[in-house]
C-alpha cells in the first residue's frame, strides 16, 4: 500500500502548464527520488502535496495521502496534516528560519500546535529532537537564534521542525544543494537514519543524479512536467533506457575535451604569485572595552599559477577560499604578504595604479541572476569592464567588441539589445563569461561558476570554459566545493582548510589519492554517480 | 547590546547639540531686534541700547549661545518678551494640551494603521485590499486641516457630540478635556494612519514572501496564525522607522490643527510667538520639539533591538 499516490496530476499557473499528467508514489519506509532540471515542476509537485501552491495555481488529477484525497481536503484538514503527518524540508537553510524567534520556539511551535502539549512539554520534546538531529544542548540551547548558527546547523533545525512529530511522509526539496559536500553527506546520513527509525516515507527532490542514486530506492525522472522514466534506482540508471535519463547521466559526468593541458612550468615567469598572504578580520566587539580575538580567514597562503593554467581552489564553505580570491582580484587587502600579477605587486596599490592589472584579470560569480543590474541592457553590462582600457572605445567599437564577446560565448550579437531577464540561467552565465573575457584577460577567477546551473547547462558551460582556455589561453582560478568541476576542467588542485592550503598537486593525483585529512574528507563526501550506481547494483542485485 | 545602547545615546546627544546650534544661528541671522520690538517704534536709541544690555543681547555670540544652551539644559528657558513670564511656565501650561494630543494621535494612527495593514496584506489584490488602500491613498492626499473641518462639521455642528473647538483645561476633570482633544487627535491621526497602513501592508507583503513563512505554513499553522506569529514582528522594523519619522510631522501638524480647533497648545504658542517675534519663546519651543523628535527616534532605535535579535548581538 502506498503512503502517497499521485496519479495523472496536472497543474497550471496563470496559463502556464507546469505538470502534465504526472504520477509518483511513495511507500512507508521508502525513499523515492524525484529528479529533474529547473522548471521541470518537481518543486511544484511537492507543494501540491502540501497544498502550499501559489494562489493562481490550479491542480487536477488525484493526490492521495494515507487514504485522504489531498486535492479535495479542506484547509483545516490540510493544517492538521502539515507538520504532523507530512513534514517538509526546503532548499535554502539560511532563510528558512524566522530570524526573530529562537530555534527552541520554532521547533516547539509545531509540537504545541498539533499535540496541544504545554510549553514545557513541547520544549522538552523540541530539546530531544534537536539532540537527535545533531545539535546537542551544551552547544545549541533552545535559546539560540538562527543567525547564531551556520547553514548546515540551520538545515538540521529545519529537519528537526519537519520531523518533530514523526511524520509518515517527509518531503525534502533540494535539502543539501546550498551546502558543501561534507555537510551534504552528513545531512543525507541524518535523513537516511530518520527514515529507517520511523519507517517514514521520504520524497527526495534533487537535480543531482548522484545524490539521488546514493539515497533513493526508486527514482522518477521528470522533464517539463512529464514523467520520463520511473523505476528501481539501480536498473534504471545502469540501463539508461530512456534517452533523457542517458542525457542526464552523461551530463552529470561530463568532462570537456581539453587537448592541451598546462602544468606549472617552473622555468617560465608565473602569471600569478601569492606569497605568504594572511587576512585577519577584526573580532566583534563584545563589550565596551573588549573585542573578540581577530578571525584569521586566510593564513599564510602561498601559490603560483602559470599563464594558461587552470587551477581549482577547493574547500568547504567558510575555509577562506573566497576571501583569498577577493585578495587576488585586489578587491580586499591582505593583512600581510604580497600578491604579484604578471610580475608586478598588486597589494597596497591605488585604484589608478591597479587599472592595467584589472584589464588582465576578470571574475565570474556564482549567481547568474544576482550579478547583473536588471535595468541595463546587455550591451552596457558586457561593456562594463571596458572602462579599465587605456583608450576608451568609441560607441561603434564598443558594439563591435560586445558582439564579438557574445559570439565567443555562443550567444547571438542581436542579444546585446535585450535585458538580463530575457535570458535563462545558463545564458546569463554565458553573459557573465562574455563580460569577463571582453578585455582579453590573462586570468579569470570563477567563484562557483556552475553550481547554480542544471546538469546539462552546466556541461555546456564547462565546455565553454574549456574551449576559451584552449582558444584564448586564459588561465582560470576555479573556486569550488564541487570536485567534479575540479576534475572536469582543471590541471591542478589546491585544497584549502581553515585558511591554509593543506594539499596541492595535479588534479587527478589529488582527487584519486588524497593525502591530507581535509582532502580525504572532501573526496569521500563528494557524490559520484559511477560509484553510487555500482553500490546500488550490489544492494539491489 | 550595551554598546549599541550607548552608541545610540551618544548619537542622540550629538544631534541635540547640533540642532541647538542651528536653531540659535538661524534666529540670530533673522532680521528684527527684540529689544526694539518690546519697546515699540517710538523708543529712543538709548532706551533700546539699555534694554539690549539688560537682556544680554550685546554679549559675544559664543557667550550668548553657551548661556542659552546652559539655560536649556537646566530647564531655564528665559523670559518671554511679550508675555513677560518665564518661558518654562508658558511651555508647561501648553504642553498639558499638546502632549496628550500628540500621544493620542500617535496611538490612534497606530491602532488604525496596523490592523488595516494586516487586513490588506492578507487579502492582497482582493476587493477588501483595494478598498482599504484606496481609502489610504485618499488619507495621504487630503490635508489634515480639511479633515479637521469635516470632522467639526459632522461631529460638532451636525451630531453635536463634541465641542467644535476650545479647551476646558484639565481642571473640570479628564473627560471634558479628552472630549475636546478627540476630534483634533483624529484629524491629526488620519493622514498618519494612511501612510503607516501602506507601509505596514508593503512590509508584510515582503515578509510573507520569505522562506520562513513557508516553513511556518509547512508546520501546519493556519494562515492567520502565521501572519500574527511570524510575519508581523518581522515587518515591524520598517513600520517603527516610519513611526519615528512621522512623529516629527505629527508635531508640525499640531501647529495647524491647534489653530483650527482653537486649542491653547504649543503649536498655537509658537505660531503666536513667531508673529510677535518673541524669539526666546520660538527658540525654546523649537528646541523642545527637536528634543521630543530625537527622544522618540532614540526609542525607535532601541525598539529595533527588542524586535530583532540580530541587532542585539551587534555592536
Amino acid at each position: 500500500m502506498s503512503l502517497l499516490e499521485i496519479e495523472d496530476l496536472s497543474l497550471t499557473i496563470g496559463g502556464a502548464r507546469i505538470l502534465k499528467g504526472m504520477g509518483i508514489s511513495v511507500a512507508p519506509g521508502e525513499i523515492m527520488g524525484l529528479v529533474g532540471e529547473s522548471g521541470s515542476g518537481k518543486s511544484m509537485a511537492a507543494l501540491t502535496v502540501m497544498r502550499l501552491l501559489p494562489h493562481a495555481a490550479r491542480a487536477t488529477g488525484r493526490v492521495s495521502f494515507d487514504g485522504i484525497d489531498i486535492l479535495a481536503a479542506s484547509e483545516d484538514q490540510m493544517c492538521a496534516l502539515r507538520g504532523d503527518d507530512i513534514g517538509m524540508v526546503f532548499q535554502e537553510p539560511m532563510t528558512a528560519l524566522n530570524p526573530v524567534k529562537t530555534i527552541g520556539e520554532q521547533v516547539a511551535e509545531g509540537i504545541r500546535w498539533h499535540s496541544g502539549a504545554t510549553r514545557a512539554e513541547a520544549e522538552d520534546r523540541a530539546r530531544k529532537m534537536l539532540d537527535r538531529v545533531g545539535l546537542p544542548e551544551a552547544k545549541f540551547p533552545l535559546s539560540r537564534y538562527p543567525h547564531e548558527l551556520s547553514g548546515g546547523q540551520r538545515q538540521r533545525v529545519v529537519i528537526a521542525i519537519a520531523c518533530a512529530l514523526k511524520p509518515k511522509l517527509l518531503i525534502a526539496d533540494e535539502p543539501t544543494t546550498a551546502l558543501d559536500v561534507v555537510l551534504q553527506a552528513q545531512i543525507l546520513d541524518l535523513l537516511r537514519d530518520l527514515v529507517a527509525e520511523n519507517r517514514m516515507g521520504l520524497l527526495l527532490i534533487s537535480h543531482d543524479l548522484a545524490v539521488v542514486t546514493e539515497m533513493a530506492d526508486r527514482i522518477t525522472i521528470l522533464r517539463h512536467g512529464e514523467v520520463m522514466e520511473a523505476g528501481d534506482t539501480a536498473p534504471t540508471l545502469s540501463a539508461q533506457l530512456h534517452p533523457y535519463t542517458r542525457q542526464l547521466a552523461q551530463a552529470s559526468m561530463h568532462v570537456p575535451a581539453r587537448p592541451k593541458t598546462h602544468l606549472a612550468d617552473t622555468a617560465a615567469k608565473p602569471l600569478l604569485e601569492v606569497e605568504g598572504v594572511t587576512r585577519d578580520y577584526r573580532g566583534r566587539r563584545i563589550s565596551l572595552f573588549r573585542r573578540a580575538p581577530d578571525v584569521r580567514a586566510v593564513d599564510d597562503v602561498s601559490l603560483s599559477m602559470a599563464a594558461g593554467q587552470s587551477v581549482a581552489l577547493v574547500g568547504r564553505s567558510g575555509c577562506g577560499k573566497s576571501t583569498l580570491a577577493r585578495m587576488v582580484l585586489a578587491l580586499d587587502r591582505p593583512s600581510s604578504g604580497a600578491i604579484r600579477f604578471r610580475g608586478e605587486t598588486i597589494t597596497g596599490r591605488s585604484e589608478a595604479e591597479l587599472a592595467p592589472a584589472r584589464r588582465d584579470m576578470q571574475v565570474v560569480f556564482q549567481d547568474p541572476y544576482g550579478s547583473f543590474d536588471p535595468r541595463q541592457k546587455v550591451e552596457r553590462l558586457i561593456a562594463e569592464p571596458l572602462h579599465v582600457l587605456e583608450k576608451w572605445p568609441t560607441r561603434a567599437e564598443r558594439r563591435e567588441m560586445v558582439a564579438h564577446a557574445l559570439h565567443e560565448v555562443g550567444l547571438d550579437q542581436r542579444d546585446m539589445d535585450k535585458y538580463p531577464h530575457e535570458f535563462s540561467g545558463g545564458q546569463r552565465q554565458r553573459l557573465s563569461i562574455a563580460r569577463a573575457i571582453i578585455t582579453r584577460p590573462k586570468l579569470v577567477v570563477a567563484d562557483e561558476p556552475v553550481s547554480a546551473l542544471d546538469v546539462s547547462i552546466r556541461a555546456q558551460i564547462l565546455d565553454l570554459f574549456a574551449s576559451l582556455n584552449q582558444k584564448l589561453g586564459i588561465a582560470y582560478l576555479f573556486i569550488t566545493h564541487d570536485l567534479t568541476v575540479a576534475r572536469a576542467i582543471t590541471d591542478e588542485v589546491l585544497v584549502m582548510h581553515e585558511g591554509r592550503i593543506v594539499e596541492r598537486g595535479k588534479t587527478n593525483d589529488v582527487l584519486d589519492r588524497p593525502q591530507s585529512e581535509a582532502a580525504r574528507a572532501l573526496v569521500a563526501a563528494a557524490p559520484d554517480l559511477h560509484r553510487a550506481i555500482a553500490r546500488r547494483m550490489q544492494e539491489q542485485g | 547590546m550595551t554598546v549599541y545602547l550607548l552608541k545610540r545615546l551618544a548619537i542622540a546627544l550629538a544631534t541635540l547639540v547640533l540642532a541647538s546650534i542651528v536653531v540659535f544661528a538661524v534666529l540670530e541671522i533673522l532680521p528684527g531686534d527684540p529689544a526694539r520690538l518690546m519697546l515699540g517704534m517710538n523708543a529712543s536709541a538709548d532706551q533700546v541700547e539699555l534694554l539690549r544690555n539688560q537682556m544680554g543681547l550685546n554679549a559675544p555670540l559664543l557667550l550668548r549661545y553657551l548661556h542659552w544652551a546652559g539655560g536649556l539644559a537646566s530647564l531655564d528657558f528665559g523670559r518671554s518678551y511679550t508675555y513677560s513670564v518665564p518661558v518654562i511656565d508658558l511651555v508647561r501650561e501648553r504642553l498639558a494640551v499638546s502632549l496628550p494630543l500628540a500621544l493620542i494621535a500617535l496611538a490612534l494612527s497606530t491602532l488604525i494603521a496596523i490592523p488595516v495593514g494586516l487586513y490588506s496584506a492578507s487579502r492582497r489584490g482582493r476587493v477588501g485590499d483595494t478598498v482599504a488602500m484606496g481609502a489610504a491613498q485618499l488619507g495621504v492626499a487630503v490635508p489634515n486641516f480639511w479633515f479637521a473641518l469635516m470632522l467639526i462639521y459632522v461631529f460638532a455642528v451636525w451630531l453635536r457630540l463634541v465641542p467644535a473647538g476650545g479647551f476646558p483645561g484639565w481642571g473640570p476633570g479628564a473627560w471634558p478635556a479628552l472630549k475636546s482633544l478627540l476630534l483634533p487627535a483624529v484629524a491629526l491621526a488620519l493622514p498618519q494612519a494612511a501612510i503607516l497602513a501602506r507601509v505596514t501592508r508593503s512590509a508584510l507583503i515582503e515578509v510573507l514572501n520569505e522562506d520562513y513563512i513557508r516553513t511556518a505554513r509547512a508546520k501546519g499553522l493556519p494562515y492567520r496564525a502565521v501572519l500574527w506569529r511570524h510575519a508581523l514582528r518581522n515587518a515591524m522594523i520598517p513600520v517603527l522607522t516610519i513611526l519615528g519619522l512621522q512623529f516629527a510631522f505629527l508635531l508640525a501638524g499640531t501647529i495647524i490643527i491647534e489653530n483650527v480647533f482653537y486649542l491653547p497648545g504649543l503649536g498655537r504658542l509658537v505660531f503666536q510667538a513667531i508673529t510677535q517675534r518673541d524669539l526666546i519663546v520660538v527658540e525654546s519651543v523649537v528646541m523642545l520639539l527637536v528634543a521630543a523628535v530625537i527622544a522618540v527616534n532614540l526609542l525607535v532605535d532601541l525598539s529595533y533591538a527588542v524586535v530583532d535579535p540580530r541587532l542585539r548581538s551587534r555592536p
